[in-house]
């Protein structure tokens, strides 16, 4: 994680397209300014990037999903539950399924685990748009390639 | 079983906190009951559930923005309940 830049997932681990789930590495890292106000001398991983790190695995399941044609944009959240503390230096897995595909809008189930242990989840709704004018699809295409997405998955699947 | 209309307005009246009885067949889900693009994605979620089908929502804004269609085709709740019988007829063809 690069949590400055927004970067809140590593590597994707597995995306399976059949079965609409993704589960991906998020490393917490141990220095951040962050957490030089989250909080001083009792640094924690702010809930709403642990909500942000959900979406963004939910946001590359999705493109996966709809194969590098459609951005999904956060559109809702509901039944957000941070379960417990997240500190600096811990593993996170992040997992996320596809529970409907609307027309615009898809709706994932999304959860945190740190050591087999769920410290977060949440139903998170987003828009799905055609890739904005511009650069965009390409910079999630550079991007894709640092967190290891898995293109042969898009390709073939 | 209920009708279609008693089905979307009670999902109408769940998911945006609309007293169920001032949810009619002529109400514009936009002009009469103030229900916005965010509000409808639930509204959308749930119909698809309900009915098993797939609102094309994007067809539709695509439609109205285009002037090919207005919002009363679509959204006022007798016509929108018309497409939605339609929808699900077609899926059982």
């Amino acid at each position: 994680m690069r949590l400055e830049y927004f970067q809140l997932i590593d590597r994707i681990i597995d995306l399976n397209l059949n079965d609409l789930t993704i589960r991906v590495e998020a490393n917490v890292p141990t220095d951040s300014t962050i957490f030089e106000g989250h909080f001083p001398g009792r640094p924690l991983m702010p809930g709403v990037l642990l909500v942000e790190a959900m979406a963004q695995a939910s946001g590359w399941l999705i493109i996966g999903r709809t194969r590098f044609k459609k951005m999904p944009f956060l559109a809702a959240l509901k039944e957000v539950k941070l379960r417990t503390f997240v500190t600096p230096g811990q593993a996170l897995l992040v997992s996320a399924k596809i529970m409907h595909e609307g027309s615009g809008f898809a709706i994932t189930e999304a959860e945190v685990k740190v050591d087999g242990k769920m410290v977060c989840n949440a139903d998170i709704t987003f828009r799905v748009v055609d890739f904005p004018p511009g650069d965009f699809a390409s910079h999630m295409h550079e991007v894709s390639k640092r967190i290891a997405f898995p293109m042969e998955s898009v390709n073939h699947g | 079983m209920p009708s279609t209309f008693d089905t979307v307005a009670n999902i109408i009246a769940e998911t945006c906190d609309i007293p169920r009885d001032t949810i009619t067949p002529e109400s514009h889900a936009i002009d009469d009951l103030g229900i916005d693009s965010l509000d409808f994605l639930d509204i959308a979620f749930a119909i698809d559930k309900a009915f098993g089908i797939k609102l094309p929502l994007e067809q539709w804004t695509q439609e109205v923005n285009d002037g090919k269609a207005t919002t009363e085709q679509y959204f006022v709740l007798k016509n929108l309940c018309a497409r939605i019988d339609d929808l699900v007829a077609a899926k059982g063809k």
